[in-house]
Protein backbone atom coordinates (compact mmCIF):
# COMPACT_ATOMS: atom_id res chain seq x y z
CA UNK A 1 0.00 0.00 0.00
CA UNK A 2 3.40 2.08 0.73
CA UNK A 3 3.62 2.35 -2.88
CA UNK A 4 0.17 3.88 -3.77
CA UNK A 5 0.63 6.53 -1.14
CA UNK A 6 3.23 8.37 -2.40
CA UNK A 7 1.91 8.74 -5.49
CA UNK A 8 -1.25 10.73 -3.99
CA UNK A 9 -1.11 14.68 -4.11
CA UNK A 10 -1.87 16.14 -0.45
CA UNK A 11 -5.21 17.28 -0.54
CA UNK A 12 -7.74 16.63 -3.74
CA UNK A 13 -7.65 14.33 -5.87
CA UNK A 14 -10.04 13.59 -8.24
CA UNK A 15 -13.05 10.48 -7.97
CA UNK A 16 -12.52 8.67 -10.80
CA UNK A 17 -15.59 6.57 -12.44
CA UNK A 18 -16.52 5.17 -15.48
CA UNK A 19 -13.97 7.29 -17.38
CA UNK A 20 -15.50 10.44 -15.97
CA UNK A 21 -13.59 12.91 -13.47
CA UNK A 22 -14.98 14.34 -10.49
CA UNK A 23 -13.87 17.16 -8.22
CA UNK A 24 -15.74 15.76 -5.04
CA UNK A 25 -15.44 12.38 -3.58
CA UNK A 26 -19.01 13.55 -2.26
CA UNK A 27 -22.45 12.35 -3.98
CA UNK A 28 -25.44 13.76 -3.02
CA UNK A 29 -29.12 12.36 -3.21
CA UNK A 30 -31.95 15.30 -3.68
CA UNK A 31 -34.76 13.06 -2.13
CA UNK A 32 -36.28 14.52 1.48
CA UNK A 33 -35.09 18.53 0.86
CA UNK A 34 -38.03 20.62 1.92
CA UNK A 35 -37.85 22.69 -0.92
CA UNK A 36 -35.46 23.64 -3.85
CA UNK A 37 -33.82 26.29 -2.41
CA UNK A 38 -33.07 24.43 1.01
CA UNK A 39 -31.71 21.52 -1.44
CA UNK A 40 -29.58 24.45 -3.87
CA UNK A 41 -27.72 25.87 -0.43
CA UNK A 42 -26.67 22.41 1.03
CA UNK A 43 -25.67 21.17 -2.38
CA UNK A 44 -23.28 24.57 -2.31
CA UNK A 45 -21.97 23.79 1.03
CA UNK A 46 -21.55 19.93 0.50
CA UNK A 47 -19.26 21.36 -2.92
CA UNK A 48 -20.83 17.90 -4.49
CA UNK A 49 -20.52 17.02 -8.44
CA UNK A 50 -22.90 14.63 -9.09
CA UNK A 51 -26.10 14.34 -7.78
CA UNK A 52 -28.99 11.44 -8.22
CA UNK A 53 -32.72 12.45 -9.53
CA UNK A 54 -35.47 9.90 -9.51
CA UNK A 55 -37.71 9.32 -12.42
CA UNK A 56 -41.51 9.96 -12.13
CA UNK A 57 -44.50 10.51 -14.19
CA UNK A 58 -44.58 14.00 -15.13
CA UNK A 59 -47.40 15.76 -13.37
CA UNK A 60 -49.03 19.74 -13.34
CA UNK A 61 -46.82 19.64 -10.29
CA UNK A 62 -43.52 18.20 -11.12
CA UNK A 63 -42.12 20.99 -13.15
CA UNK A 64 -38.27 20.40 -13.96
CA UNK A 65 -36.90 22.32 -11.13
CA UNK A 66 -34.65 19.84 -10.00
CA UNK A 67 -32.92 19.59 -13.08
CA UNK A 68 -32.93 23.23 -13.61
CA UNK A 69 -31.22 23.45 -10.29
CA UNK A 70 -28.30 20.90 -10.76
CA UNK A 71 -27.77 22.34 -14.28
CA UNK A 72 -27.27 25.84 -13.05
CA UNK A 73 -25.06 24.87 -10.24
CA UNK A 74 -22.57 22.62 -12.88
CA UNK A 75 -23.29 19.37 -11.42
CA UNK A 76 -23.74 16.19 -13.31
CA UNK A 77 -27.02 14.17 -12.95
CA UNK A 78 -26.82 10.73 -12.06
CA UNK A 79 -30.52 9.59 -12.76
CA UNK A 80 -31.61 6.32 -10.33
CA UNK A 81 -34.12 3.52 -10.32
CA UNK A 82 -35.58 4.38 -7.26
CA UNK A 83 -38.80 2.28 -6.38
CA UNK A 84 -38.02 -0.39 -9.18
CA UNK A 85 -38.53 -3.64 -7.57
CA UNK A 86 -37.68 -6.02 -10.25
CA UNK A 87 -34.71 -5.84 -12.85
CA UNK A 88 -37.24 -5.28 -15.67
CA UNK A 89 -38.64 -2.34 -14.30
CA UNK A 90 -35.29 -0.94 -13.45
CA UNK A 91 -33.90 -1.74 -17.24
CA UNK A 92 -37.03 0.03 -18.17
CA UNK A 93 -36.37 3.51 -16.15
CA UNK A 94 -32.78 3.07 -16.24
CA UNK A 95 -33.44 3.44 -20.43
CA UNK A 96 -36.08 6.49 -19.64
CA UNK A 97 -33.71 8.50 -17.51
CA UNK A 98 -30.76 8.00 -20.38
CA UNK A 99 -33.41 9.10 -22.71
CA UNK A 100 -34.88 12.14 -20.81
CA UNK A 101 -31.07 13.16 -19.23
CA UNK A 102 -28.83 12.28 -21.93
CA UNK A 103 -26.59 10.50 -19.89
CA UNK A 104 -25.34 7.21 -19.64
CA UNK A 105 -24.36 6.90 -16.13
CA UNK A 106 -27.55 4.68 -13.66
CA UNK A 107 -27.29 4.55 -9.92
CA UNK A 108 -29.32 1.61 -10.24
CA UNK A 109 -31.51 0.44 -7.22
CA UNK A 110 -33.75 -2.58 -7.26
CA UNK A 111 -34.83 -3.25 -3.93
CA UNK A 112 -36.85 -5.91 -2.03
CA UNK A 113 -39.77 -4.55 -0.10
CA UNK A 114 -41.06 -1.35 1.75
CA UNK A 115 -39.50 -2.18 5.04
CA UNK A 116 -36.19 -2.80 4.58
CA UNK A 117 -35.42 -1.07 1.20
CA UNK A 118 -32.85 -4.12 1.23
CA UNK A 119 -31.50 -4.46 -2.42
CA UNK A 120 -33.09 -7.68 -3.84
CA UNK A 121 -29.34 -9.19 -4.97
CA UNK A 122 -30.78 -11.11 -8.10
CA UNK A 123 -33.20 -8.67 -9.47
CA UNK A 124 -30.05 -6.05 -9.01
CA UNK A 125 -27.15 -8.60 -10.52
CA UNK A 126 -29.75 -9.56 -13.59
CA UNK A 127 -30.93 -5.49 -13.96
CA UNK A 128 -26.59 -4.76 -13.81
CA UNK A 129 -26.24 -6.95 -16.75
CA UNK A 130 -28.56 -5.79 -18.80
CA UNK A 131 -27.46 -2.45 -18.29
CA UNK A 132 -24.16 -3.01 -19.07
CA UNK A 133 -24.52 -4.65 -22.36
CA UNK A 134 -26.70 -2.07 -23.13
CA UNK A 135 -23.87 0.45 -22.64
CA UNK A 136 -24.96 2.01 -19.50
CA UNK A 137 -22.24 2.96 -16.40
CA UNK A 138 -23.71 1.29 -13.85
CA UNK A 139 -23.03 2.42 -10.23
CA UNK A 140 -25.01 0.16 -8.42
CA UNK A 141 -26.61 -0.09 -5.15
CA UNK A 142 -25.82 -2.80 -3.48
CA UNK A 143 -25.64 -5.01 -0.17
CA UNK A 144 -22.35 -4.90 2.03
CA UNK A 145 -21.61 -8.50 0.68
CA UNK A 146 -18.21 -9.03 -0.78
CA UNK A 147 -19.31 -11.62 -2.46
CA UNK A 148 -22.36 -9.77 -4.47
CA UNK A 149 -19.89 -6.78 -4.73
CA UNK A 150 -17.34 -8.97 -6.47
CA UNK A 151 -20.23 -10.52 -9.04
CA UNK A 152 -21.66 -6.78 -9.64
CA UNK A 153 -17.62 -6.00 -11.02
CA UNK A 154 -17.36 -9.34 -13.00
CA UNK A 155 -20.44 -7.91 -14.72
CA UNK A 156 -19.04 -4.92 -15.75
CA UNK A 157 -20.08 -2.28 -13.34
CA UNK A 158 -18.10 0.81 -13.20
CA UNK A 159 -18.27 0.36 -9.64
CA UNK A 160 -20.06 -0.64 -6.25
CA UNK A 161 -22.00 0.82 -3.25
CA UNK A 162 -22.41 -0.69 -0.62
CA UNK A 163 -25.00 0.26 1.90
CA UNK A 164 -23.57 1.19 5.66
CA UNK A 165 -27.13 0.51 7.13
CA UNK A 166 -30.69 0.55 5.05
CA UNK A 167 -31.68 3.51 3.33
CA UNK A 168 -32.50 7.22 5.28
CA UNK A 169 -32.04 4.66 9.10
CA UNK A 170 -28.72 6.88 9.93
CA UNK A 171 -27.04 3.62 11.61
CA UNK A 172 -24.19 4.23 10.07
CA UNK A 173 -21.74 1.54 9.15
CA UNK A 174 -23.11 -1.91 10.45
CA UNK A 175 -20.51 -3.85 8.76
CA UNK A 176 -17.53 -1.84 8.90
CA UNK A 177 -14.83 -5.53 8.23
CA UNK A 178 -17.60 -6.30 5.04
CA UNK A 179 -17.17 -2.78 3.89
CA UNK A 180 -13.20 -3.19 4.32
CA UNK A 181 -13.68 -6.70 2.23
CA UNK A 182 -15.35 -4.94 -0.46
CA UNK A 183 -12.92 -2.09 -0.74
CA UNK A 184 -9.66 -4.66 -0.21
CA UNK A 185 -10.71 -7.01 -2.75
CA UNK A 186 -12.23 -4.26 -5.33
CA UNK A 187 -10.66 -3.08 -9.11
CA UNK A 188 -13.95 -0.94 -9.26
CA UNK A 189 -14.30 2.40 -7.29
CA UNK A 190 -16.10 1.46 -3.77
CA UNK A 191 -18.89 3.90 -2.67
CA UNK A 192 -20.82 3.87 0.71
CA UNK A 193 -24.00 4.61 -0.19
CA UNK A 194 -27.01 4.60 2.25
CA UNK A 195 -27.21 4.93 5.82
CA UNK A 196 -24.74 7.73 6.97
CA UNK A 197 -26.53 9.33 9.73
CA UNK A 198 -23.23 11.95 11.22
CA UNK A 199 -20.04 13.50 9.62
CA UNK A 200 -18.04 10.46 12.04
CA UNK A 201 -19.62 7.96 9.40
CA UNK A 202 -18.89 9.48 6.81
CA UNK A 203 -15.47 10.08 7.40
CA UNK A 204 -15.11 6.72 8.54
CA UNK A 205 -16.47 5.33 5.15
CA UNK A 206 -13.43 6.56 3.59
CA UNK A 207 -10.88 5.95 6.44
CA UNK A 208 -12.29 2.06 5.16
CA UNK A 209 -11.12 2.99 1.96
CA UNK A 210 -14.01 4.00 0.10
CA UNK A 211 -13.71 6.08 -2.97
CA UNK A 212 -16.40 8.06 -2.48
CA UNK A 213 -19.91 8.98 0.24
CA UNK A 214 -23.12 9.06 -1.45
CA UNK A 215 -25.84 10.31 1.15
CA UNK A 216 -29.17 12.23 0.70
CA UNK A 217 -31.22 11.95 4.28
CA UNK A 218 -28.33 12.56 6.31
CA UNK A 219 -28.10 16.56 4.91
CA UNK A 220 -31.79 17.21 3.40
CA UNK A 221 -33.71 16.00 6.70
CA UNK A 222 -30.94 17.33 9.63
CA UNK A 223 -32.09 20.57 11.14
CA UNK A 224 -29.59 22.54 9.39
CA UNK A 225 -28.83 20.89 5.69
CA UNK A 226 -26.70 23.64 4.83
CA UNK A 227 -24.74 23.32 7.74
CA UNK A 228 -24.24 19.53 7.77
CA UNK A 229 -23.83 19.17 3.94
CA UNK A 230 -20.01 21.13 4.72
CA UNK A 231 -19.86 18.77 7.92
CA UNK A 232 -20.61 16.14 5.40
CA UNK A 233 -17.98 17.62 2.52
CA UNK A 234 -14.76 18.25 5.86
CA UNK A 235 -15.46 14.41 6.85
CA UNK A 236 -15.34 12.70 3.34
CA UNK A 237 -11.80 15.19 3.11
CA UNK A 238 -10.70 14.17 6.39
CA UNK A 239 -11.62 10.52 6.03
CA UNK A 240 -9.89 10.47 2.57
CA UNK A 241 -6.56 12.08 3.18
CA UNK A 242 -6.22 9.98 7.00
CA UNK A 243 -6.88 6.74 4.90
CA UNK A 244 -4.06 7.98 2.98
CA UNK A 245 -1.79 9.74 4.81
CA UNK A 246 -1.23 5.95 6.56
CA UNK A 247 -2.55 5.73 10.08
CA UNK A 248 -0.60 4.44 13.27
CA UNK A 249 -0.83 1.27 14.09
CA UNK A 250 -3.17 0.14 17.07
CA UNK A 251 -0.95 -0.65 20.36
CA UNK A 252 -2.10 -2.21 23.70
CA UNK A 253 -0.22 -0.29 25.35
CA UNK A 254 1.44 3.24 25.83
CA UNK A 255 3.76 4.63 23.62
CA UNK A 256 5.63 7.94 24.85
CA UNK A 257 5.72 10.19 22.57
CA UNK A 258 8.47 12.16 23.91
CA UNK A 259 12.13 10.73 24.64
CA UNK A 260 12.93 9.35 27.75
CA UNK A 261 14.65 11.28 30.34
CA UNK A 262 17.79 10.52 30.82
CA UNK A 263 19.05 8.85 33.84
CA UNK A 264 22.33 7.93 34.91
CA UNK B 1 -58.92 8.11 -30.57
CA UNK B 2 -58.66 7.25 -27.30
CA UNK B 3 -55.14 6.27 -25.21
CA UNK B 4 -53.48 6.54 -22.04
CA UNK B 5 -50.84 9.20 -20.94
CA UNK B 6 -49.65 8.31 -17.54
CA UNK B 7 -52.77 6.42 -16.52
CA UNK B 8 -55.41 8.76 -17.48
CA UNK B 9 -57.40 8.74 -20.60
CA UNK B 10 -57.10 11.32 -22.96
CA UNK B 11 -59.19 11.74 -26.59
CA UNK B 12 -56.47 12.64 -29.75
CA UNK B 13 -57.62 12.90 -33.42
CA UNK B 14 -56.42 10.45 -35.35
CA UNK B 15 -53.43 9.75 -36.57
CA UNK B 16 -51.89 10.81 -33.32
CA UNK B 17 -47.82 10.47 -32.98
CA UNK B 18 -46.42 10.59 -29.54
CA UNK B 19 -45.30 14.06 -30.15
CA UNK B 20 -48.84 14.92 -30.24
CA UNK B 21 -49.41 12.71 -27.20
CA UNK B 22 -46.62 15.25 -25.29
CA UNK B 23 -48.85 18.61 -26.44
CA UNK B 24 -51.49 16.70 -25.01
CA UNK B 25 -50.20 17.00 -21.24
CA UNK B 26 -48.40 20.16 -22.53
CA UNK B 27 -44.90 18.64 -21.14
CA UNK B 28 -41.61 20.19 -21.31
CA UNK B 29 -39.36 19.93 -24.47
CA UNK B 30 -36.64 19.16 -22.06
CA UNK B 31 -35.88 16.34 -19.24
CA UNK B 32 -38.44 13.71 -20.61
CA UNK B 33 -38.73 10.11 -22.09
CA UNK B 34 -41.40 8.47 -23.36
CA UNK B 35 -42.65 4.82 -22.87
CA UNK B 36 -45.31 3.44 -25.49
CA UNK B 37 -46.93 -0.35 -24.32
CA UNK B 38 -43.51 -0.46 -22.18
CA UNK B 39 -41.10 0.75 -24.68
CA UNK B 40 -38.77 3.35 -24.98
CA UNK B 41 -39.30 5.69 -27.55
CA UNK B 42 -36.02 7.44 -28.42
CA UNK B 43 -37.05 11.37 -29.13
CA UNK B 44 -36.00 11.63 -32.53
CA UNK B 45 -38.57 8.99 -33.37
CA UNK B 46 -41.44 11.11 -31.25
CA UNK B 47 -43.00 12.80 -34.29
CA UNK B 48 -42.85 9.93 -36.52
CA UNK B 49 -44.19 6.97 -34.02
CA UNK B 50 -47.92 6.82 -33.98
CA UNK B 51 -49.87 5.92 -31.62
CA UNK B 52 -52.93 2.99 -31.68
CA UNK B 53 -56.00 3.03 -30.02
CA UNK B 54 -55.62 2.22 -26.02
CA UNK B 55 -51.42 3.00 -26.61
CA UNK B 56 -50.31 3.20 -22.66
CA UNK B 57 -47.92 6.08 -22.57
CA UNK B 58 -45.96 6.76 -19.87
CA UNK B 59 -44.18 10.53 -19.39
CA UNK B 60 -41.58 10.67 -17.31
CA UNK B 61 -39.02 13.15 -16.01
CA UNK B 62 -36.32 13.85 -13.22
CA UNK B 63 -37.70 15.04 -9.56
CA UNK B 64 -36.05 14.83 -6.34
CA UNK B 65 -35.03 11.39 -4.94
CA UNK B 66 -32.01 9.10 -4.48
Amino acid sequence: MGEQLAERPIGGDPFLVGGRKFASRLITGTGGAANLEILERALVASGTSLTTVAMRRIDATTGTGVLDLLRRLGIEILPNTAGCRTAAEAVLTARLGREALETDLVKLEVVADERTLLPDPIELLDAAEQLVDAGFTVLPYTNDDPVLARKLEVVGCAAVMPLGSPIGTGLGIRNPHNIAMIVEQAGVPVVLDAGIGTASEAAQAMELGCDAVLLATAVTRAADPERMAHAMKLAVEAGHAARHAGRIPRRYWAQASSPAVESD
Amino acid sequence: MKIRINGSVHELPHPATVADALDAIDAPARGVAVALDGEVVRRADWKSTELHEGAAVEVLTAVQGG
